[in-house]
């Protein structure tokens, strides 16, 4: 985290925005920031970021070493002789006691803390993917136009019909054992879309760009032009639309392991809790509700990180 | 005008074909017996199992099979169910009009409210006021829809006892109230975001200030030259949500037990009846395809700069 200091410095030096310092700030100041180091500079000092960045951490840190966390076991019964209806130990912070036991005995507290893995992996792994591939048929779409343009336009069409939810609801459906990976894949599948139309978007404005056309005069390979000048200059949007995907996915994630058409057994995942916890909402309502929030917290955090993100890339939405 | 909608519907016919082909593929390419699920543990014969396949015309090969299926839908054959033996029209239409009844509560919350808050919001940008209404649509968008539903389940349910746990009458609009309200969360956090950034964006335009300038009334700049160019990003949204809105029914249709089309569908889906699956979807994908087409044409009302040729 940046210190005092530091943060002054780059006030003072930073103040007039680079765009107008060029030609019409009296003193020029230093040099005129990257969109990247602009945005950063602003991350840096908005709280929205700095908190859901804590909280990101945190849950990644959950995510790989869940037995920092706890000594308990997320799938053996820990509690025989007392029952689900023993409700949370507020004053046991951590202990396996802590947030109350589930239906079969288990420690909820420790299926919350390994079920952080499954939620965080197909949130990222979804985006990641799903990233990789809009990406290049966007920019594919978008930088040759013609006839290769209207195909992968009308394939993203096709994708964009089919809904979301019912889409993943069949694929899945049609596999036994369903890991991490499978609903990743089948997410990837049917989430690309959003992510081809935006870079499309993009390819075609900054693709009549001088810089553009000079690096074609100079000879440039299509593969050098497409990396070197038009991913580089495409990537804000995308960045902007797959940050703020990734808390969708983390939901859609945890309402298809609710409908039982997610994560199966053994993969802890919060979604699958809830489903198994709907029986006991009168009873013992904290079995339901505590991994509800969880899946809550985690997209709340993910969607703030989001916006701060998009805030600082596209200064048209402040 | 009516050139522009004869081409659309043309380019609807592939898109409408390629993205029901996908479904039916995903349904009955990969592995999954509806015959065999239906047989249950009993022992059968596999003599009379293929037989019975023959009959349904499981046995053809996957192109074959999804002619004659979007052949027969075309004249609005839906074929039978296998599990029931009901006609899988009849099936859609006792559940059809109770999915789009939650559907419409649904979306008239959405649009009212959720363009309501966004007025709200946008017309005072970065005050007390917006930034309260910002947060509270943060929270709701990240709750998913089966957080809200029983969390709203059971405060008011079973916790208040104001509302029944479950809708027991699906034409009772009081208890569709709820179910509605949760389904609609969602759409309306983001409406409302969208509206107020929208509204926010064009405040600061130059007609504007010529309409202040020009020293008309209140009322008529907001009413009709903010409202007018700010809501075309949020009716383009809002024609997106009808499909969004149906398919996330099936998940607050589960939770509050009303008997539409997202449970017929996921019932259908755990015993891999494919017709049944594939005949909805295919539906839904109508609505989807018709709600774009609609929303396109309105822009001509919103903003008549835009003309179709």
């Amino acid at each position: 985290m940046p210190d005092k200091t530091v943060e002054k410095v780059a006030t003072a030096t930073g103040e007039p925005i680079p765009a107008v310092a060029t030609d019409a700030g009296p003193a020029a100041t230093g040099k005129p920031r990257s969109l990247w180091s602009d945005a950063w500079h602003d991350l840096r000092r908005n709280p929205l970021f700095l908190v859901s960045a804590v909280l990101i951490v945190f849950l990644l840190v959950m995510a790989i070493w869940p037995s920092l966390f706890t000594s308990a076991s997320p799938r053996d019964v820990e509690n025989l002789a007392r029952d689900f209806r023993q409700p949370p130990q507020w004053g046991h912070v951590f202990g396996r006691d802590w947030l109350g036991f589930d239906g079969q005995g288990r420690s909820i507290y420790a299926r919350i803390v390994y079920g952080a893995r499954a939620s965080i992996t197909v949130g990222v792994g979804v985006t990641v993917c799903v990233t990789i591939l809009g990406t290049i048929v966007g920019m594919i779409a978008g930088y040759f136009g013609g006839w290769i343009d209207t195909l992968l336009s009308r394939m993203t069409d096709i994708f964009l019909g089919i809904p979301f939810l019912l889409g993943a609801l069949v694929v899945l459906n049609t596999f036994e054992k369903r890991s991490v990976w499978v609903v990743i894949l089948a997410l990837a599948f049917l989430g690309w879309t959003q992510i081809a139309r935006v870079a499309r978007g993009a390819v075609i404005t900054i693709k009549q760009a001088d810089y553009v056309v000079a690096a074609k005069a100079l000879g440039a390979s299509t593969t050098r032009i497409l990396m070197r000048h038009i991913l580089p200059n495409a990537l804000a949007p995308i960045i902007v639309v797959a940050t703020i995907a990734l808390g969708g996915y983390i939901a859609a994630e945890a309402t298809l392991s609710f409908l039982g058409i997610g994560l199966t057994e053994p993969t802890v995942s919060w979604g699958g809790d809830v489903s198994t916890g709907r029986e006991l909402l009168r009873i013992a309502p904290h079995v339901l509700i505590i991994p509800s929030v969880m899946v809550s917290i985690t997209v709340l955090s993910f969607l703030m990180f989001g916006d701060a993100v998009r805030n600082a890339l596209d200064p048209k939405l402040r | 005008m009516g050139r522009y909608v004869a081409r659309r519907l043309l380019q609807m016919i592939p898109v409408f074909i390629g993205s029901t082909f996908i479904i039916f593929f995903m349904m009955y390419a990969l592995p999954g017996d509806p015959v065999r699920a239906m047989m249950g543990d009993q022992a059968y014969d596999p003599a009379v199992v293929a037989s019975i396949k023959k009959d349904l015309g499981l046995d053809q090969p996957i192109i074959q099979q999804y002619v004659t299926y979007m052949g027969n839908l075309v004249q609005g054959d839906f074929g039978t169910q296998i599990a029931s033996g009901r006609p899988i029209a009849d099936i859609i239409a006792d559940a059809f009009p109770v999915t789009i009844r939650l559907t419409i509560f649904a979306f008239t919350f959405v649009s009212l409210v959720g363009i309501g808050l966004g007025i709200v919001a946008g017309l005072k940008p970065d005050t007390l006021r917006d930034r309260g209404l910002l947060t509270l649509t943060l929270f709701l968008v990240s709750m998913p829809s089966f957080v809200l539903g029983f969390l709203l389940q059971y405060l008011l349910a079973f916790q208040w006892k104001v509302t029944d746990p479950t809708v027991t009458d699906s034409e009772n609009w009081g208890q569709l109230m709820l179910p509605a309200i949760v389904l609609a969360s969602l759409s309306l956090a983001y409406v409302a975001r969208l509206t107020r950034t929208s509204i926010a964006e064009n405040l600061r335009s130059d007609y504007m200030r010529t309409a202040v300038a020009k020293g008309l009334p209140r009322r008529r700049i907001i009413g009709v030259h903010l409202m007018r160019n700010s809501l075309i990003p949020v009716v383009t949204f809002l024609g997106i949500e009808v499909g969004n809105l149906m398919t996330g029914a099936i998940v607050t249709e589960g939770i509050f037990n009303v008997r539409g089309i997202g449970v017929e569908i996921y019932e259908a889906l755990s015993r891999r009846e494919g017709a049944t699956v594939v005949g909805i979807a295919s539906l839904m994908v109508l609505i989807y395809l018709a709600a774009s087409l609609i929303v396109d044409l309105l822009y001509a009302v919103l903003d008549p700069r835009i003309r179709y040729a």
